[in-house]
């Protein structure tokens, strides 16, 4: 067991997955000598050398790709997207190619590929790099989209989508990238996709939460603890496969609900967690359910980022409010 | 190419032109979805194949290629079943080294990249042959791809089907380049511009980017200059933008019939033979339909098969429930 930054548990896991298994490469622009703009794939190029960890041209579609073609020969392509951001680019490789061709192909082809990608924000970055567009890839049937908020879930989880034989997107915190640190074994080990994390209990509340939101809900429950209020924090991890479980029985105890993202409002993963519990936990709600989340508005210059991801503060005094909601 | 192999190649071009026509006729009936007609490039297709071996190289089709997955072993009612919209028509056989149709227009060319360039990493000596038109050629994924199979030097040829036509877009409208193939030096890449309605000449330059690709010599962008004899699909009218005279001088190259003129020359074909060959694709293209229409129905189920390898918990429900649905309907 070490303590480790979330960044140092990704590239942990790389280079144990790469020495297990020489199917597993690792592409994307400036992840070679660099070691990726964050350093995430620091090292693996002097240890595997230029076959197995490509710096590739600078094009996300053809990166992506490219990804699906050598996972179809045969091969385990980690991609790395260097901000979810560019995503965009290399949508249709995502969310149309690689999620679809297994079904497309009626399962002679599965795309055992990895897409790592930053996304959100809170490290003052250039326009366009912080996007948290991840209820897009939420809704492409065929991939998986996991965000996990810890060291160690970094680690077993990325070996987990390794594992996979369908498509990961693999979305890293900007923000927690060296800020979360935690314990992490120095074996290799997996988190399996789909079940969701009980961060802390309480009775009061549940604060549901993802990624970088996870940092922020567990402050904001500290406080909210010092004012006798007990908020119950649920880190989904994964996406899709959802756990709805963990989210329903969580929120059938506590009665209440408030989902932290930092993606903007309408139409955000938040919007299907609300309809999900709306679904489940209807008569057991004894408040409407709140969504934290950013304005309906871009990204906006770092200069004013502070006021767009929802912070500690909010937190707090959204919850405060939503604790007044007579039941 | 031997008689023998032109034969061979003339059998998948009437195989082809026959299922166009009875695929036209069954999208007018209502039996098939809109159908996208090989009709005019049959000798690109067929010839750029007919250079491949199918035991290790592969085909990253768009959807205008029947021929060629046809020789490349995918079963031809797999392909009725695609047009008539059953899910069944999108399986491949296992060994048989064809990716499915692509709709998206250019998004298999870097996929054909990474599946060349992981052939070889790998040790193997397959090549990967990607086809597309003039009008996926202003993709961006088209200009990617190109540069990057300079970079890796992938085994893989870029068989551009340039057939005048992008819909109703002629090929003048889609860029100002003189040709596509001398788009190639540009990204390191060889660039060969072919008479696409040669069937010899399109398999010796194919053969030879093969060859070259095989051997590590890198990537060829093939421009083969055709003509798509007709409309883009059964939901197209090119009345609408092609000039009579136009679509007349291209007619009278005609593909199929040119190689049949060639191997009468060499007394390779006749009359016995030429009819041999029309009922045997005939009969082909009926037992293959007689199989698709013999296919049962899709149920609720088939929505779900094959989406993850793992499905969700979600998923599983979902299809329950479909599948409850359909029964209680039933």
């Amino acid at each position: 067991m070490t303590t480790r930054t979330m960044v140092e548990s990704i590239r942990e896991c790389l280079r144990q997955e790469m020495e297990l298994d020489e199917r597993v490469m690792v592409l994307g622009e400036d992840v070679g000598r660099l070691g990726g703009v964050f350093r995430a794939t620091e090292g693996l190029l002097d240890r595997f050398g230029g076959e197995r960890v490509v710096d590739m041209p600078v094009a996300e579609g053809a990166i992506v790709g490219a990804g699906i073609g050598l996972a179809i020969s045969g091969l385990r392509p980690v991609v790395e997207i260097q901000f979810l951001g560019f995503g965009h680019q290399a949508f249709h490789q995502i969310g149309q190619q690689a999620a679809r061709l297994r079904y497309r192909s009626q399962g002679r082809y599965g795309v055992p590929l990895v897409i790592r990608a930053p996304f959100g924000g809170g490290v003052r970055t250039p326009e366009m790099h912080s996007d948290a567009f991840e209820a897009l890839y939420a809704h492409a049937p065929g991939l998986t989209v996991v965000a996990p908020a810890t060291a160690y879930d970094a680690k077993g989880m990325l070996a987990e989508a390794i594992a996979s034989d369908d498509p990961v997107l693999f979305l890293e915190p900007l923000k927690g990238y060296r800020l979360v640190r935690d314990d992490v074994p120095d074996e290799r080990y997996r988190v399996g996709f789909g079940k969701a994390r009980v961060v802390r209990q309480g009775d009061d509340v549940t604060l549901v939460a993802w990624s970088a939101a996870i940092a922020v809900a567990e402050r904001a429950a500290d406080e909210l603890a010092a004012g006798g209020i007990g908020a119950e924090v649920v880190d989904l991890r994964s996406l899709v496969p959802l756990d709805t479980d963990t989210v329903r029985d969580s929120v059938a105890r506590t009665g209440r609900v408030a989902i932290v993202q930092e993606a903007p409002f309408t139409g955000g993963f938040a919007a299907e967690l609300t309809a999900t519990i709306q679904q489940e936990c209807f008569y057991e709600l004894e408040a409407p359910i709140l969504r934290i989340t950013a304005p309906d508005t871009p990204y906006p210059l770092a200069g004013v980022e502070d006021l767009y991801v929802p912070d500690v503060d909010r937190v707090v005094a959204e919850v405060g409010a939503l604790m007044a909601v007579p039941a | 190419m031997t008689d023998e192999a032109v034969l061979d190649a003339l059998r998948y071009m009437t195989l082809a032109r026959t299922f166009d026509e009875r695929a036209t006729s069954l999208q007018r009936q209502g039996r098939f979805g809109t159908f996208s007609s090989v009709r005019g490039q049959e000798a690109s297709v067929v010839g750029s194949a007919s250079a491949l071996d199918p035991s290790r190289d592969w085909i990253v089709p768009q959807y205008r290629e029947l021929p060629a997955l046809l020789r490349h072993g995918l079963p031809l009612e797999n392909f009725a079943l695609y047009f008539m919209g059953h899910p069944d028509g999108g399986a491949i056989p296992d060994g048989v080294r064809t990716l499915p149709i692509q709709i998206s227009l250019a998004a298999q060319l870097p996929q054909a990249v990474g599946l060349a360039w992981g052939l070889r990493t790998q040790g193997g000596d397959g090549v990967v042959v990607t086809y597309f038109g003039d009008g996926a050629s202003s993709e961006g994924d088209f200009h990617e791809s190109l540069n990057l199979a300079g970079v890796t030097r992938a085994p893989v040829v870029f068989f551009l089907q340039n057939n005048g036509w992008a819909i109703s877009t002629p090929r003048a409208a889609q860029t100002a380049a003189r040709t596509l193939a001398e788009r190639a030096p540009g990204y390191g890449v060889e660039g060969v511009l072919v008479d696409g309605n040669d069937l010899l000449a399109v398999h010796q330059v194919t053969a030879a980017a093969v060859a070259r690709a095989r051997a590590g010599g890198g990537p060829t962008l093939v421009e083969s200059l055709t003509w798509r004899a007709g409309a883009h699909n059964t939901a197209d009218d090119p009345t609408r933008y092609v000039e009579p005279g136009e679509d007349r001088e291209w007619a009278d190259r005609d593909p199929v019939a040119r190689v049949e003129r060639y191997l009468r020359a060499r007394g390779a074909l006749d009359d016995a033979g030429h009819e041999r060959l029309a009922a045997e694709c005939a009969a082909e293209v009926e037992r293959a339909l007689t199989v698709a229409f013999e296919t049962p129905d899709a149920g609720a189920a088939s929505l779900f098969d094959h989406v993850h390898a793992d499905p969700p918990t979600r998923l599983v429900e979902q299809r329950a429930a479909w599948v409850a649905r359909q029964e209680g309907m039933a």
